[in-house]
Order: structure tokens, then C-alpha cells, then sequence
């Protein structure tokens, strides 16, 4: 109990908020693969994971614990450095956003005030894991998909990026905290349609999500960038998929639906968390439907759609925004 | 330009009308069949291997040993064998074997038969570790059912 009391609280509240963060991220992967699995099935008219456990709930665990089983292949003439840093990479950035992402009133790790800019830079390091690992492959699916993955990213960023800025004229900070509390009376989704949109579009593939899959397009690259790697290896950039998608989701949450706003509940600065989830799991699942209605688009679709339609959208909304923000 | 945010607009609309189609699947029944705790009835034409069909008149086999079958057969998989047996006037069967690993499903057997004793069985769930497994003592598969 002394040594607690000498350590410095601050180091305290780290840690325990790295645990949580570190369980919940596990937790949402496994949540998230089962759903998509179930889903997966229901929209095709049939059970999806039906054998291990009650409908199949426990079927997640077991390809987990099947997959930590597997050996880590490092095929022949890879750049092993690079081949075995790429899954860190893809899921240790991933971890880092959770910082600052305020699930209810109390609940945030850190507000930083430039919390927004954190979230983006750490969002963008995904891609160098994608380039790192399909390049560290020796192998031309790989490499396909790996440049496929920078091509994407470099073109999606930019919407992104304006749609954000528009909610950041309207609200004068970058903190999350700062960005939720100014919409305690009307959530930015219904002064900024058009960002939202454009935001959870490029979300979409800023994650490569069907039908922006096309990093990983399996019928045309087997997986893309992640073909050579087996076992934890491929489990880490899979988690590193699912959590991307939770944290564009939930900024999604806190730049336009509100964040925890909600009815009010009994010690609402803590219990607010329910309706942040609520909210960022309406847009997962609208994500997954997503993937699951859509064929996936062709390469120069993906580009066209981005500079034809996305950029120029967002620079007329920000615009807009500009003036009406000044007047 | 005109045409831009034409594209825009139906392609938009187009993918609405997408999601709404499988959001609506999303809640419809399941329609495929969980195989081995649900089973679907077989359609009447289906062709397993053959079987000797129970005549209820004689509770027994129709066969009259004519060997038509075994003749007939392209496969050469049916085996037929008639005794007088005593006290008997006809030829009794004694033994009606067929090599299911030679079979082609032909039907033969079955149309040449004069007394109409052959018939396709139902039997679909067929796997088994030997070729022996798949040599059918059709006689006997008979006595079984007339127990």
C-alpha cells in the first residue's frame, strides 16, 4: 500500500487506463469479428457461426486461441526487420487515440488540446504498416497491395481532413472534450450533413473496408498485404483493422452525433459511456452492412470518387462553413 | 455538370436501395438447411443404390432369380444366385450382392427387371473408411426390413 502512495498519481491513472484500453481493444475485436461473421449471414440468408457455443458465441475465442496455436511463418528471402515490425505497427498506433477520446464526461485518459490532430497523425501511421509489411513480403501481391494501401490513404486523407476542419470553424478547438461540449444543444450531424457524410465515406476507406477493400481485394490479391503472414502476425493486423474502424467511428461520435450526449442518466459524467457506444456501434454496424451490400469499386472508381466528388464537396462545404461562421 | 450531379444523385439513391435490400434480408428466415440436425424430404426420382422392393402380399422379395440384372448390367457390379431349395417349386434367392464402388447409377437393373423387384433406395448418407463397406448385401438389407 506505501509503495502505491509514493508512486506518482498521474503515472497511476496511466496505467490503469492502458489496461482498460488494452482489454476493451481485445474485447471489440472479438465483439466486432462475431458480429460481422452474424451479420455476414443473416444478410445472405443463412445462420453464419452456428457450432461452438450458443450460436456460435464462442467461436471468436477459439479462432483466436487457434491462431496464438499457429507458427509464424517467415517465408524464404523476406526483409525480416521490416516483415516482423509491420504488425506492431499496424496495432500499436491503434492503441494510442484511445488517449484522448473522451467516452463520457470523466472518462478520458487525456484531453489534450490538440486531440483531433493526435488521433489523425496516429490513424495515418496504419498505412506505413501496410506499405512496410507488403514491401518486408517479397512478394507481388503484396507489393500490389501495399501501394494500393499508400494510393488510397494519400486521396482519402484530404477529405477527411476538410470535412473535420468544418466542424473545427464551428466549434475553435481541437480538443475532443472542447468539440463534444459544444454540442449540447444541437449535434453537428444536423448543421453539417454533408461533412458527416463525406466523413464516414472516407472513413470507410480510410479503414479499407469493402467496398474500399481494395488493399487486401481478396479475389484479385489472395490478402493483399498481409497474404505471407500467419498466426499473431495476421491476428495483429486484424485487430488493427477492427480498432481503426472503432476509432474513426467514435470520432465520427464526437465530431458530429453528439458524443455522450444522450437522455439524461443517474451519474451521468460517468454513465454517459453508454450512449458514446451506442452511437459508435450504430455506425460499425452501419459499416458492416455496408461491406456486406457493396461490390467492391475499381482502383480508378476509388480515385475518381475521391477527386471528382469528395474533394471538391468538402472544399464547397468548408467554405460555406467559413463564411457563415464569420457572419 | 448537369450530368455530374445527375450521377451523383441516382448513383446515391441506387445505393440506399442497396441497403435497404439487405437490411431487409438481414431479418428475413434462414433459408438454408442445417444438415445434420435438419434434413429436407428426397425428391421421389432420386437414384441411390438399388434395393429389392418388400411385396407386402408376400411379405418377401419379388425375385424370381432370372439373372436379367447381373446380365444386363455395363458395370458388371450386381450379383444374382438362385437354389431349389427343398419343399420348394421355384428357385429361391440366396444371394443378391452388389459392388456399390463399381455402380453407375444407370438404372438398368431396375427398368430390365420382369417382376418389377428392384427399386432405388433413399440412402444418401454413404461414407465409409474400406471399399468393402460399399459391397451391399441387398438380400440381407431386405430380411432386415421384413423384422
Amino acid at each position: 500500500m506505501e509503495t502505491i502512495s509514493t508512486l506518482p498519481p498521474e503515472l497511476i491513472r496511466m496505467v490503469i487506463s492502458a489496461i482498460i484500453v488494452i482489454t476493451f481493444l481485445f474485447l471489440n475485436a472479438i465483439m466486432m469479428g462475431y458480429a460481422e461473421r452474424k451479420i455476414a449471414g443473416h444478410v445472405q440468408r443463412r445462420p453464419g457461426p452456428m457450432e461452438v457455443g450458443s450460436h456460435g458465441i464462442l467461436q471468436m475465442i477459439i479462432d483466436g486461441i487457434k491462431l496464438v496455436a499457429k507458427e509464424l511463418i517467415i517465408p524464404f528471402n523476406v526483409d525480416r526487420t521490416l516483415f516482423r515490425v509491420a504488425p506492431l505497427l499496424s496495432f500499436t498506433p491503434v492503441i494510442l487515440p484511445f488517449l484522448v477520446i473522451p467516452f463520457s464526461e470523466k472518462l478520458q485518459a487525456r484531453d489534450l488540446n490538440m486531440g483531433l490532430i493526435f488521433i489523425v497523425t496516429m490513424g495515418s501511421v496504419n498505412v506505413m504498416a501496410c506499405l512496410v509489411g507488403g514491401w518486408g513480403s517479397n512478394n507481388k501481391y503484396s507489393m500490389f497491395g501495399a501501394m494500393r494501401a499508400v494510393a488510397q490513404a494519400i486521396s482519402y486523407e484530404v477529405p477527411i481532413l476538410l470535412s473535420i476542419l468544418a466542424v473545427i470553424l464551428m466549434c475553435n478547438t481541437f480538443s475532443l472534450k472542447g468539440i463534444v461540449g459544444a454540442q449540447q444543444k444541437i449535434w453537428f450531424v444536423f448543421l453539417q450533413p454533408v461533412a458527416f457524410l463525406i466523413y464516414v465515406v472516407a472513413g470507410l476507406a480510410e479503414t479499407n473496408r469493402a467496398p474500399f477493400d481494395l488493399p487486401e481485394a481478396e479475389s484479385e490479391l489472395t490478402a493483399g498485404f498481409h497474404t505471407e503472414y500467419s498466426g499473431m502476425g495476421f491476428s495483429l493486423f486484424f485487430l488493427g483493422e477492427y480498432t481503426n474502424m472503432f476509432i474513426v467511428a467514435s470520432v465520427a461520435t464526437v465530431l458530429f452525433l453528439g458524443g455522450w450526449h444522450g437522455p439524461h442518466l443517474p451519474y451521468g459524467e460517468y454513465l454517459g459511456v453508454v450512449w458514446f457506444l451506442l452511437k459508435v456501434y450504430f455506425l460499425l454496424f452501419l459499416m458492416i452492412m455496408v461491406r456486406w451490400t457493396y461490390p467492391r469499386v475499381r482502383f480508378d472508381q476509388l480515385l475518381n470518387f475521391s477527386w471528382k466528388y469528395l474533394v471538391p464537396f468538402s472544399l464547397a462545404n468548408l467554405l460555406i462553413t467559413a463564411v457563415v461562421v464569420k457572419l | 455538370m448537369k450530368q455530374y450531379f445527375s450521377e451523383l444523385f441516382t448513383g446515391g439513391m441506387s445505393l440506399v436501395e442497396g441497403l435497404g435490400v439487405t437490411m431487409k434480408a438481414l431479418f428475413m428466415p434462414i433459408v438454408t438447411v442445417q444438415y445434420p440436425r435438419e434434413e429436407i424430404d428426397i425428391s421421389p426420382s432420386f437414384r441411390g443404390h438399388i434395393d429389392l422392393i418388400l411385396d407386402p402380399e408376400k411379405n418377401s422379395y419379388r425375385c424370381i432369380t432370372c439373372g436379367m440384372c447381373e446380365k444386363n448390367c455395363p458395370s458388371n457390379c450386381i450379383t444374382v444366385k438362385g437354389e431349389k431349395l427343398e419343399g420348394q417349386k421355384k428357385k429361391s434367392l440366396v444371394l443378391f450382392d452388389l459392388d456399390f464402388t463399381k455402380c453407375s447409377l444407370c438404372g438398368t437393373c431396375v427398368e430390365i427387371c420382369p417382376v418389377n423387384a428392384l427399386e432405388y433406395s433413399k440412402e444418401y448418407n454413404l461414407a465409409a473408411f474400406s471399399r468393402e463397406a460399399f459391397h451391399y448385401d441387398i438380400l440381407k438389407r431386405l430380411e432386415e426390413r421384413i423384422k
